[in-house]
């Protein structure tokens, strides 16, 4: 088939492009390991277990700390991490690549789903070392519930890093694009309960971040990090985050395929 | 059948507060294995044209066939059959990734024309001796001087040996050695291979060298085309600056006189200026005039027009007014800065 053969074109071209300068892809990860190493202790000394419904109620300790901790710094990851790929796309446009490759047969779509595809296996490798950090810091959590979070991470790429370049691609300023990401990205992220659980804010708090689409995800991995599968926490969270991909592949795809750009 | 085949090619840019008309209406015919140039100043619809033809761009109204696929029915197909060389000034540059080696940047670029994985190393080979880059290829594109890096450029538009490439200002911002070369390697192109070669400038001395047919696009509308010798021809005639010894006037009445000269005007420096069709023809006669009639001379001389003549009576405005480029004035910039640092 014309695009997978093409999807993989680009992501060979983009994935050497990104070991050729793997100082990056580690220093995205200094973020979230700093949070984990110097905020996570914090962390075990507060009851997380009771005000996060858990039966184990009273002060939780170190294991349940990063397993409430261990989701949000994931996601916090997926966030910062694809919502950021669009400012190499538009020094790419700038440098004429773009142009370059709509002239050739190459599969338009193909010109973003190939980064993605890049991005998604960059953003994995990095979550297997944030929860390889997590474990010697004592995380304890069930090895299918590290594969589900990947799954979720895997879905949260691909649609913010779609939506990403689409936007990028639109906008061509990374001046522009700077402010817009933090505005956008920053209220997503303390909406979503990363560092603390929501359950510990007021009412009206809780009810705005029931518009950030991670909340749910969030939710979702930590109870897979509980052990707990089969409850509507979950399907809520699998059902956001399919949809979530799927809205903003519809939307960057659009993007990438109309004839003028 | 014409390689290129246009017809009232049009594109209407619209935004929320007025409507522009960057190009209305151009029809083109480009014939296999001619060099073609569309010269025209910023903001005359070069490009916006140029797009269009490559599938970058759709037009609003019109038809086109491009080396044998339908514009608009069949873009993959005229995709197919192209090189496309884009501009290497203003808010893009010419297609090449900085961080990327000259090698991989061929490689890729035969993955996405579909090349066979055996052919693609023997292509890049082939490009690199026809286009100098000889012993670069494992340099990596930053390192490149502007002249390496527009011919890397080039070379990719020709990956796929196409018949026809479009080239978007090749050579503005070389320096005249690069560019010479360039247009060497333009020449050969037709030569070797047949191909077709649709190219945009805006030094006319680079159309007058390299171009079979000109094309002159201003507001949008083509205004003229034809070979370089025959719009100058058409267009402006030649001039002759005559300064005779004396009988000043007397010489005037007779050369006025001749069916030959279109105009004649007396210049501040006493110089007689000739409006001539086919100067070279007519001069023999004009000077048996004189001769006969015992005027002496004190000197001749005989101007061809420029294509930029022939500009500024189509369009009322000189080329020469708008040739900077943004890569020269990048060099200015970072020599001023070094400047300033010695300093």
């Amino acid at each position: 088939m014309t695009f997978v053969r093409d999807t993989l074109i680009v992501f060979r071209r983009q994935l050497r492009l990104s070991l050729r300068n793997p100082a990056w892809v580690i220093i995205a990860l200094v973020q979230p390991i700093l949070y984990l190493v110097l905020f996570g202790p914090l962390l075990t000394k507060l009851p997380l277990g009771a005000l996060n419904g858990s039966a184990a109620a009273g002060s939780a300790g170190s294991a349940q700390g990063y397993r409430f901790f261990v989701p949000g710094l994931l996601i916090q990851l997926g966030l910062f991490g694809s919502t950021f790929v669009g400012f190499a796309i538009i020094s790419d446009w700038r440098a004429g690549v773009i142009e370059r490759f709509r002239v050739t047969p190459v599969s338009r779509l193909a010109i973003m789903s190939g980064r993605v595809l890049r991005d998604v296996l960059v953003l994995v490798v990095q979550a297997v070392i944030l929860v390889l950090v997590g474990l010697a810091f004592g995380l304890r959590a069930p090895v299918s519930a590290v594969f589900l979070s990947l799954g979720f991470i895997v879905l949260v790429a691909i649609g913010l890093a779609s939506v990403s370049y689409a936007v990028a691609l639109l906008i061509k300023s990374e001046d522009a694009f700077a402010p817009l990401l933090n505005s956008v990205v920053l209220p997503l992220v303390l909406l979503s309960g990363i560092m603390l659980p929501l359950t510990l804010g007021p009412g009206w708090l809780q009810g705005i971040a029931r518009i950030s689409p991670f909340r749910y995800i969030i939710d979702a991995m930590r109870e897979a990090f509980r052990g707990q599968y089969a409850n509507t926490i979950m399907l809520e969270g699998v059902l956001v985050a399919l949809g979530l991909a799927a809205v903003c592949l519809w939307l960057g795809s659009r993007v990438f395929v109309r004839e003028n750009a | 059948m014409s390689i290129i085949e246009a017809n009232g090619l049009a594109r209407t840019f619209k935004s929320r507060k007025r409507t522009v008309e960057a190009v209305r209406g151009v029809d083109l015919r480009v014939e296999e294995g001619e060099i073609v140039g569309f010269l025209g100043p910023n903001g005359a619809g070069k490009t916006t044209t140029l797009r269009m033809l490559t599938t970058l761009l759709e037009p609003t109204a019109g038809t086109a066939t491009v080396a044998g696929a339908d514009l608009l029915r069949d873009p993959v197909g005229v995709r197919r059959r192209i090189g496309y060389v884009p501009q290497a000034i203003g808010q893009t540059m010419g297609g090449t990734d900085p961080a990327c080696l000259v090698q991989e940047e061929l490689l890729d670029q035969a993955a996405l024309y579909h090349l066979d994985k055996a052919e693609a190393p023997r292509r890049a080979d082939v490009l690199i001796s026809q286009l100098d880059l000889s012993g670069l290829d494992q340099r990596l594109v930053k390192t490149l001087s502007g002249g390496q890096r527009r011919r890397l450029e080039i070379a990719l538009g020709l990956v796929h040996e196409p018949q026809l490439v479009f080239l978007d200002e090749p050579t503005t911002g070389l320096d005249p050695q690069s560019r010479s070369n360039l247009w060497d390697h333009i020449r050969r192109l037709r030569s070797d291979l047949g191909t077709t070669v649709f190219l945009t400038t805006h030094y006319l001395e680079e159309a007058d060298v390299l171009c079979d047919r000109v094309f002159i696009i201003d507001h949008g509308v083509i205004v003229a085309s034809g070979t370089p010798d025959e719009l100058k021809r058409r267009i402006s005639g030649d001039v002759v600056i005559l300064q005779v010894n004396g009988a000043r006037e007397r010489a005037r009445d007779l050369l006025a006189r001749q069916p030959v000269v279109r105009d004649i005007t007396v210049s501040d420096d006493g110089a007689l200026r000739l409006g001539v069709f086919q100067g070279a023809e007519a001069l023999p006669s004009l000077l048996r005039v004189l001769d006969d009639a015992g005027v002496t001379m004190h000197s001749i001389n005989l101007s061809r027009p420029t294509l930029d003549d022939v500009f500024l009576t189509m369009t009322g405005r000189s080329l020469r007014d708008d040739s900077a480029s943004t890569r020269d004035g990048k060099t200015s910039k970072a020599a001023d800065g070094a400047a300033a640092a010695r300093g």
